[in-house]
C-alpha cells in the first residue's frame, strides 16, 4: 500500500513534466523556474533544519561506548570506539561518515530448531548502502561538468577512474551502474523482509522511489537516448550564470530527469534524508567520553528539592543515636 | 501473579508480523508482561502529579481532563531542551538494522519491541504535531493522534524497554532508544502513569536513602551481618564505621548489595579487601545507596536522588568517592553527577592511597569504580590471593549494560578475574558493547512482570547455555546489582545450573588475609573444593 502511494507519487511527477513540458510548453518553467526553485528550498531547508536541531541545546554527555574507556595505564583503551578526546571523536565520526561503522558491526539473529539463538554474518546492508551512497557522490561529481567552464581536474580525473570498462565502443561509468544497483538493493530490501516492510511509511519508498527514477532516466539519456550533451551544458551553465536560456534541443527524457532532480531536492530537508546532516550531531556519536575528566555543563540545570542530611537526621535521630551513629545535632 | 510458561513453551516465537498494521494492532496487557501501576503514596512522597490507585488493566486510567494537553507540552518543552530528542525524532529512516538487536524483540518477536518501532510510538505523535506531512497526510506518513489507545501502548512498551543502549550501537546514526525511553516515561509521569517497581525505590530513595527504605540502625545491622559472616569464614573482624568525619574515602555501594545474596557475598569481598589494604573510608547511611530509580523515571528525580552523594561527601569531608559495582550507577555517575550535581571542587582526584595511582579519568568527578580500584592494587601486586579456593567454581562473564555501553569499563573486572578464577568468554556477538540486557533492567525486574523478564533475558541467557555446555561454566560473573537480582531466576529458568556472582566475591574467596584462620568456606558457606583434593590426596597417600 504505502509502496504503491510513493509510486503513484512518482509517476504523477512524471506526468506533471510531460503535460507542462510537451502539452502546455512550459519548457521555461521546468528548465529555468523549477530549478532554481528547488535549489532555493534545498539550501534555505537545509540550513533552516540544522539551525533548528541546532538551537536545543545537548544537556548531557551521552556517548554510546562501543570500546574499553581511559582508566588505567596498563588497560588499552579503545580511542576509536570510546574516544576520549576531541581528536578521536573526529576520528569515530570519520568512519561513521565515511565507512558506516556502526552498520558494519550488523549481524543478523536466528532462532535455531534447536532453541538457539545463531548470530550470522550479515553486511549486505552495509555493503549496498556503502556502494549507493559513495555511487551517488561520485555521480554529483561527474555532473560538475555542467556546471563548470573549463572542466576542473578532479572531474574529469575522476571521470577517466569511473569509465575504466569500455563498453560497445563507449565508456561506462561504473559509478552510474553501481547508484542503480545500490538503490535498487535498498528498494528491494525494503518490499521483501517482512519486519522491514512492516515499518515502512510512505516516507521511506518514496525517496528511493525517486532516486531509482533519477537513475534510470540518468542511464537512459547516456547509453539509449544519447541526450544532446551540449544543449544539456548550454542550459545549465546559463543557470549557475544566472543568465538562463532554454535551447531547443532538450528531450523529454531530460526533462523527466530533471523533474525528479528538482522533486528531490525540494523533499529533501522536509524528510528523513536529513540523516546526512544529523548524523554529525548526534550526541552518542559526536561526544568524548571524557565525562568523569570535564565537566559538561547543562545550560537548562533545573533547581530540585533534595531529601538533605538535616532533614534526614531529625526523622531518625533516635535510632540514629541508638546505634552509635554520630549527629549533628545531639539534642 | 501470572503462571510461568515453561521454555519450550515461550521458544515458540513468532517473527512474522501481524496482518494488521502497528497502527491498528491494539495493546494487549497480557499477565506476566507488564508491570503494576505506581502507588499514591511513593508518588505523593516525591510530589509526583496524580496518585491515585489503579491499574494499567483497568479500562480508566483516572487521568486529568486535559491529559493530552499536559503532554503534547511537555513534549514541546523537551524537544526544545533535548538536542537528543529533535534529532532521533528526525533522522531514523528505518532501515531497520536495530530490529533483532532488541533482547526483548528476539524473545518476544512482538514488532513493537524493534528499537526502531517503540521509537515510531512517539514518533508517530510528533509527526501529527510538528509536521506539515503528518497533519496532511497522518497515516501514510507514520503520523496520528495522541489518543488512549495510543497512551496505552506508551506505557506497556515504554516499560518494556530496559535503556540497554544495544541498539544504539548498531544505529548508523546512534539513535539510542534508551534516550527516547527516558523521555517517554518522562512524559507519561506527568499524568501519573509509571510503576511500582520504580516509584517504590524511587521514594524509599529519597526519604531514607536506599532503594529498599531501610533505616538508619537496619543498615548498621545488615553490615553487622555481613561482618559476622566474614568474621566466621576467616576469623578476622572488620572494623567498619559509618558517617565518619575525616575519612579519606566515601565508599558508596548499590543497596542491593547490602541487603540481598548473591550481592551480600560481594560486598564481603570488597569489606575484607578494603580492611585488608587498611583503607581510611567510611559508609553513609543518609546515602546508603549507588543505585538510582531516577534514571527511570525523569531527569530532575535523577538529579534529586544522586545529589546525596556529593552532599555527603562535602558534608564528611573525604576527600574523594568510591563506587561499589552497580550497573545504572555507573551510568549516573559517568554521564550525569558532575553535570547534573557538580562541581565537586571541594573533593580531590583520587589517589590510591595503596599504590600512589592518580586517577587521572576522575579529575573531575571525584569518584572511581571498585574495580578500577582493584585492578589497580592487582597491577602493583598489592594483593595476596589464592585462586585455588575458587576452584570448582568455571566463571564466565557478563557485561552489564550500562558499565559497558555508557562508560566502556570492559577490561578492569576482567583483569580481577584473569587473577582470581578459571573464566571462559561467552560468544563474541554477546559480550563488551554487545552485551545483552539481564531482562529487567531500568526498573522492569519485578515478578509480575516475570514473563516479559525470561523473554527479553533470553539471548543473555543463551549465551551462558553455549558456555555451560562448551566449558562447564556454572559462575556468571558481573558488576551490576540489578543484574544479581534478576540474573538468579533466569539461570534457573533457562540454564539450570549456572550461579550468580559478583566479581569481587571471587576476589574475596581467593583473598589471603593477616591473621586470618584457615578457610574451609567460600563466601556462601560452600565447603571449599580445594580442601576436599589436599583429603583425597591425604586419604590417597594413608
Amino acid at each position: 500500500m504505502n509502496v504503491a502511494v510513493a509510486l503513484v507519487i512518482v509517476l504523477a511527477i512524471l506526468a506533471i513534466a510531460y503535460v507542462g513540458v510537451e502539452l502546455l510548453g512550459l519548457a521555461f518553467v521546468f528548465s529555468v523556474v523549477l530549478p532554481y526553485v528547488a535549489v532555493a528550498v534545498f539550501v534555505v531547508g537545509f540550513i533552516y533544519r540544522i539551525v533548528k536541531w541546532a538551537k536545543s541545546p545537548v544537556p548531557f554527555r551521552i556517548p554510546t561506548t562501543c570500546g574499553q574507556q581511559k582508566s588505567l595505564d596498563f588497560i588499552k583503551q579503545n580511542k576509536i570506539e570510546n574516544p576520549s578526546s576531541r581528536g578521536w571523536v573526529i576520528v569515530r565520526m570519520a568512519l561513521e561518515v565515511l565507512c558506516f561503522r556502526s552498520l558494519f558491526r550488523n549481524s543478523s539473529a536466528e532462532l535455531t530448531e534447536k532453541g538457539d539463538l545463531a548470530y550470522q554474518w550479515e553486511k549486505w546492508l552495509w555493503l549496498f548502502a556503502l556502494v549507493f551512497h559513495w555511487s551517488f557522490f561520485f555521480v554529483i561529481i561527474r555532473h560538475m561538468r555542467f556546471f563548470t567552464d573549463p572542466v576542473p581536474g578532479f572531474v574529469t580525473l575522476w571521470e577517466k577512474i569511473d569509465g575504466v570498462f569500455w563498453v560497445d565502443l563507449q565508456q561506462l561509468y561504473l559509478t552510474g551502474v553501481l547508484l542503480l544497483v545500490g538503490i535498487t538493493f535498498l528498494f528491494i530490501r525494503r518490499v521483501v523482509i517482512p519486519r522491514v516492510r512492516y515499518i515502512s511509511l510512505v516516507n521511506d519508498f518514496l525517496p528511493l522511489l525517486l532516486i531509482m527514477g533519477i537513475a534510470i532516466t540518468g542511464l537512459m539519456m547516456r547509453y539509449l537516448t544519447h541526450a544532446d550533451i551540449s544543449a544539456i551544458k548550454e542550459l545549465t551553465m546559463g543557470l549557475i550564470t544566472f543568465h538562463p536560456v532554454v535551447p531547443e534541443d532538450l528531450s523529454m527524457v531530460f526533462y523527466a530527469h530533471l523533474t525528479l532532480v528538482c522533486s528531490l531536492l525540494i523533499y529533501f530537508p522536509m524528510s528523513k534524508l536529513m540523516h546526512a546532516a544529523g548524523i554529525f550531531m548526534s550526541p552518542t556519536r559526536n561526544m568524548a567520553n571524557n565525562n568523569r575528566m570535564e565537566r559538561h555543563i547543562n545550560p537548562w540545570n533545573p533547581e530540585v528539592e533534595v531529601h538533605t542530611y538535616e532533614q534526614y537526621e531529625d526523622e531518625f535521630r533516635d535510632k540514629m543515636r541508638a546505634v552509635g551513629l554520630p549527629l549533628e545535632k545531639d539534642i | 501473579m501470572a503462571k510461568l510458561p515453561k521454555p519450550a513453551e515461550l521458544l515458540k516465537i513468532d517473527y512474522k508480523p501481524p496482518e494488521t498494521g502497528w497502527m491498528d494492532t491494539p495493546v494487549e496487557f497480557k499477565p506476566g508482561t507488564y508491570s503494576y501501576a505506581g502507588k499514591p503514596e511513593s508518588l505523593n512522597l516525591i510530589g509526583f502529579p496524580n496518585p491515585r490507585t489503579w491499574q494499567p488493566t483497568d479500562d480508566d486510567w483516572q487521568l486529568p481532563e486535559n491529559w493530552q494537553e499536559i503532554i503534547l507540552d511537555g513534549l514541546r518543552d523537551r524537544l526544545e531542551r533535548f538536542r537528543s530528542l529533535k534529532l532521533f525524532m528526525d533522522i531514523c529512516v528505518r532501515c531497520g538494522a536495530c530490529a533483532d538487536k532488541c533482547h526483548f524483540y528476539l524473545g518476544s518477536g512482538d514488532p513493537k519491541n524493534m528499537p526502531v518501532l517503540r521509537a515510531e510510538l512517539l514518533r508517530s505523535v510528533y509527526r501529527k504535531e510538528y509536521t506539515l506531512a503528518g497533519k496532511l497526510m497522518a497515516k501514510m506518513v507514520g503520523a496520528r493522534e495522541l489518543t488512549l489507545p495510543v497512551l496505552k501502548e506508551w506505557f506497556y512498551y515504554f516499560f518494556q524497554c530496559t535503556e540497554c543502549r544495544r541498539c544504539s550501537v548498531f544505529c548508523p546514526y546512534g539513535i539510542d532508544t534508551a534516550e527516547i525511553t527516558m523521555i517517554a516515561r518522562e512524559l507519561l509521569n506527568l499524568v501519573g502513569l509509571n510503576i511500582d517497581w520504580v516509584m517504590g525505590p524511587v521514594s524509599a530513595c529519597y526519604m531514607k536513602g536506599n532503594h529498599l527504605g531501610i533505616q538508619p540502625h537496619g543498615v548498621v545491622d545488615s553490615f553487622d551481618m555481613a561482618l559476622d559472616d566474614i568474621e566466621d569464614i576467616t576469623g578476622v573482624r572488620l572494623d567498619l564505621s559509618f558517617n565518619r568525619k575525616g575519612a579519606e574515602i566515601l565508599y558508596v555501594p548499590p543497596s542491593g548489595d547490602v541487603f540481598a545474596t548473591p550481592g551480600t557475598y560481594s560486598l564481603m569481598g570488597q569489606l575484607m579487601l578494603f580492611h585488608e589494604m587498611g583503607l581510611d573510608y567510611t559508609l553513609s547511611t543518609y546515602n546508603s545507596e549507588g543505585g538510582n530509580f531516577g534514571l527511570f523515571t525523569s531527569n530532575e528525580m535523577m538529579k534529586r536522588l544522586n545529589a546525596k552523594i556529593y552532599a555527603e561527601a562535602k558534608r564528611l569531608g573525604v576527600k574523594w568517592i568510591l563506587g561499589g559495582e552497580c550497573g545504572h550507577m555507573w551510568r549516573v555517575i559517568n554521564q550525569y553527577m558532575d553535570t547534573m550535581n557538580g562541581p565537586a571542587d571541594f573533593l580531590e582526584v583520587p589517589v590510591s592511597p595503596i599504590t600512589g595511582t592518580r586517577f587521572e579519568n576522575a579529575k573531575s568527578t571525584k569518584m572511581i569504580h571498585v574495580t578500577e580500584f582493584t585492578a589497580d592494587l592487582l597491577r602493583h601486586n598489592k594483593i595476596k590471593l589464592d585462586p585455588s579456593r575458587n576452584k570448582g567454581i568455571i566463571a564466565t562473564y557478563h557485561d552489564s549494560c550500562n558499565p559497558a555501553r555508557a562508560m566502556g569499563l570492559m577490561e578492569e573486572p576482567r583483569y580481577i578475574l584473569d587473577h582470581c578464577v578459571e573464566w571462559h568468554e561467552m560468544p563474541e556477538d554477546t559480550i563488551r558493547e554487545k552485551t545483552f540486557c539481564c531482562g529487567g533492567g531500568a526498573g522492569l525486574g519485578n515478578d509480575e512482570n516475570m514473563e516479559m523478564r525470561m523473554r527479553g533475558g533470553f539471548p543473555r541467557a543463551n549465551a551462558v547455555k553455549y558456555v555451560h555446555e562448551k566449558h562447564g561454566v556454572n559462575m556468571l560473573a558481573c558488576v551490576c546489582a540489578i543484574d544479581r537480582a534478576t540474573l538468579p531466576p533466569l539461570m534457573r529458568y533457562w540454564v539450570p545450573g549456572v550461579e550468580v556472582c559478583g566479581v569481587h566475591e571471587l576476589l574475596g574467596n581467593a583473598l589471603i588475609m593477616k591473621g586470618e584462620k584457615k578457610r574451609e568456606e567460600n563466601l556462601r558457606f560452600e565447603p571449599l573444593q580445594n580442601l576436599e583434593d589436599e583429603v583425597a590426596e591425604e586419604d590417597a597417600n594413608v
